[in-house]
C-alpha cells in the first residue's frame, strides 16, 4: 500500500484552492489525475513520487545520477580488486 | 522507465552482492520494516543471493495486516446495516473479519467500493448527498496526508455525509516495540523509504541512539535494497550505528513539511492495538475532536476492543520477525491466497503472500 512509483508530470492546472492543485502524471504512458497540493513547486517534465492520488516528492535528478555513478565506480573498483586477488 | 530500470541493472546488482560478501565477516540480522520491501526482496530473488551471514527479518510493515479484526467487523457492519457506502483500498477486501471479510459482505449486498484514492471517496459523497460515505483509512505515514486531505476537503465542501474510519499506524513506535522485545534478534534496520518521503529522517534519531542500532532509509528496487543492506552491514562490521539515507533521490531529511502539517491538523497520536502484536503507545492516528463530524468512530459511536487472538494464524510471530512465513504450519496448506486464514496471506504487502506468490513458483 505504501508503494509509490515515479511518474512524469504532463500537465498542471493553476489553482487558487490550496487543497486542490490538479495535474496529470504519466506512469510509463498511463495517465493519472494527481493532486499537487503538497508539492506546489513541481513543474511539467519533473519526475514525482505519487501515492494514492497525491504527489509527495520530486525525484532529485542530481542525487539519482550521483548514486548511480558512485555505484558504477564501486563495482568497477571491486572488480579490479578481485582480479588483483586472483593474481 | 526512467528511475526504475537503472535500479534493476543486473551489473550493479552483481557488484553490490560481491561487495556485501566481501564486507561481512559475522552473522547479522537485518529487518526491513516495510512490506513493500519484503515483496521486493522475495520477488527479485535477493534473499537467495545474499550470503548466509546476512539474514533478512521481515517486519510489521503491512498496515492491512495489523488492522484489528474489530475494525474490519465495524466496516462490515457499516456497509451491511447502516446504508453506508464503504470505500476502501483493494488490499483490505479479502482480509478475514470475525464473521466475514468485506468481500463477503459485498456478496451479501453491502455497498463496498474499491478506490485508488480517498479523494475519490469525497467525490462519491458529493455526488450522493443522500448516502453516507465512509472511507476505511488504512495505512502508514505515507498514506496519511491523502487521508487527512480528504477530511479537509470534505469540510471545505461542507459535506455532512463523509467520514473516515481511521486505522492509521505509525512506523517508529513499532520499531521501538521490536527493539523492546527481549527476544529480538534485529541488529540493523532498513527503514521504509516512502514513509520517510513524508516524515523525513529525524524521527529515527532517538531510536538509533537509544538502541545503538544502524538505521538506513532505503528504496524499493533491487539496487536500492542491496545498497541499503551494504550500508547497514558496513556500519555493523565497523561497530558503528548511524542514521543514513540510501534513498536520497526521493527522501530529503525534512520530509514533506506541508503534508506533515496537514496530518497534524487532522490527526492526533494515541495508543493503538496492532493485530497479532498488541498495543503500542502513540502508534496510531486518530481524528481530532475538531473534525469529529468526519470521524466514523464518533459518528457511529464505534469503539475498538483489543483482539481476542484465538485464531490459528501466526501473523504476530511473522510480523515481529520471529518466524518466516513457511515456518507457519498453515502456510500453503490450510492458508492460501484463495482461502486465507490471516491478513498477511492476502495483503499486497503481507509477508505470507510474498512467499506464496514468488517462492511457490520456483
Ligand atoms: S501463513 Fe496464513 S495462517 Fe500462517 S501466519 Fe501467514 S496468514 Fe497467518
Amino acid at each position: 500500500m505504501c508503494l509509490a512509483i515515479p511518474g512524469k508530470v504532463i500537465s498542471l492546472q493553476p489553482s487558487s484552492d490550496k487543497t486542490n492543485i490538479p495535474g496529470k502524471v504519466s506512469f510509463g504512458g498511463i495517465l493519472r489525475e494527481v493532486n499537487f497540493c503538497f508539492l506546489p513547486e513541481a513543474g511539467i517534465g519533473d519526475y514525482v513520487l505519487v501515492h494514492v492520488g497525491v504527489a509527495l516528492s520530486k525525484v532529485d535528478e542530481k542525487e539519482a545520477m550521483e548514486t548511480l555513478n558512485y555505484l558504477q565506480e564501486m563495482g568497477e573498483l571491486d572488480e579490479l580488486d578481485s582480479e588483483q586477488e586472483k593474481l | 522507465m526512467k528511475y526504475l530500470s537503472e535500479y534493476r541493472d543486473a551489473n550493479l546488482v552483481d557488484a553490490l552482492l560481491r561487495k556485501i560478501k566481501r564486507t561481512v565477516t559475522r552473522q547479522w540480522n537485518i529487518m526491513e520494516v516495510c512490506g513493500g520491501q519484503t515483496h521486493g526482496l522475495v520477488r527479485h530473488g535477493i534473499l537467495e543471493m545474499l550470503p548466509e551471514k546476512v539474514q533478512m527479518i521481515h517486519g510489521p510493515g503491512c498496515p492491512v495486516c495489523v488492522t484489528p479484526v474489530s475494525l474490519i467487523d465495524k466496516a462490515v457492519e457499516l456497509c451491511l446495516h447502516q446504508n453506508v457506502i464503504l470505500c476502501s483500498y483493494g488490499d483490505m477486501l479479502r482480509v478475514p473479519g470475525t464473521e466475514m471479510s468485506l468481500q463477503q459482505a459485498r456478496a451479501k449486498g453491502g455497498d463496498v467500493k474499491i478506490l485508488y484514492s480517498p479523494l475519490e471517496a469525497v467525490e462519491i459523497a458529493r455526488k450522493n448527498p443522500r448516502r453516507e460515505v465512509v472511507f476505511f483509512a488504512v495505512g502508514f505515514e505515507t498514506t496519511a496526508p491523502a487521508n487527512a486531505l480528504s477530511v479537509v476537503r470534505a469540510k471545505q465542501l461542507q459535506l455532512s455525509n463523509y467520514s473516515i474510519l481511521s486505522a492509521h499506524v505509525l512506523v517508529p513506535p513499532a520499531m521501538e516495540a521490536i527493539m523492546n522485545d527481549e527476544e529480538t534478534q534485529v541488529s540493523g534496520f532498513l527503514a521504509a523509504g516512502h514513509v520517510c518521503t513524508v516524515m523525513g529522517l529525524r524521527e529515527y534519531e532517538p531510536l538509533v541512539e537509544k538502541w545503538k542500532v544502524p538505521v538506513v532509509v532505503t528504496g524499493f528496487e533491487p539496487v536500492d535494497l542491496l545498497e541499503g543492506i551494504l550500508m547497514v552491514v558496513t556500519q555493523l562490521e565497523k561497530g558503528e550505528y548511524r542514521l543514513e539515507n540510501q534513498y536520497k533521490r526521493v527522501v530529503n531529511s525534512d520530509g514533506n513539511r506541508s503534508a506533515v502539517g496537514l496530518i497534524g491538523q487532522v490527526f492526533e497520536y494515541r495508543e493503538r492495538d496492532w493485530r497479532g502484536i498488541g498495543e503500542i503507545p502513540s502508534s496510531g492516528l486518530f481524528v481530532k475532536d475538531e473534525f469529529r463530524d468526519f470521524d466514523a468512530m464518533a459518528k457511529y459511536q464505534l469503539t475498538v476492543r483489543p483482539d481476542q487472538t484465538d485464531t490459528e494464524c501466526l501473523s504476530g510471530d511473522v510480523m515481529k520477525g520471529k518466524i518466516k512465513p513457511p515456518e507457519c504450519p498453515h502456510f500453503g496448506e490450510t492458508c492460501t491466497p484463495e482461502h486465507p486464514l490471516g491478513a498477511p496471506m492476502v495483503s499486497s504487502e503481507g509477508a505470507c503472500a510474498a512467499y506464496y506468490q514468488y517462492s511457490m513458483k520456483s
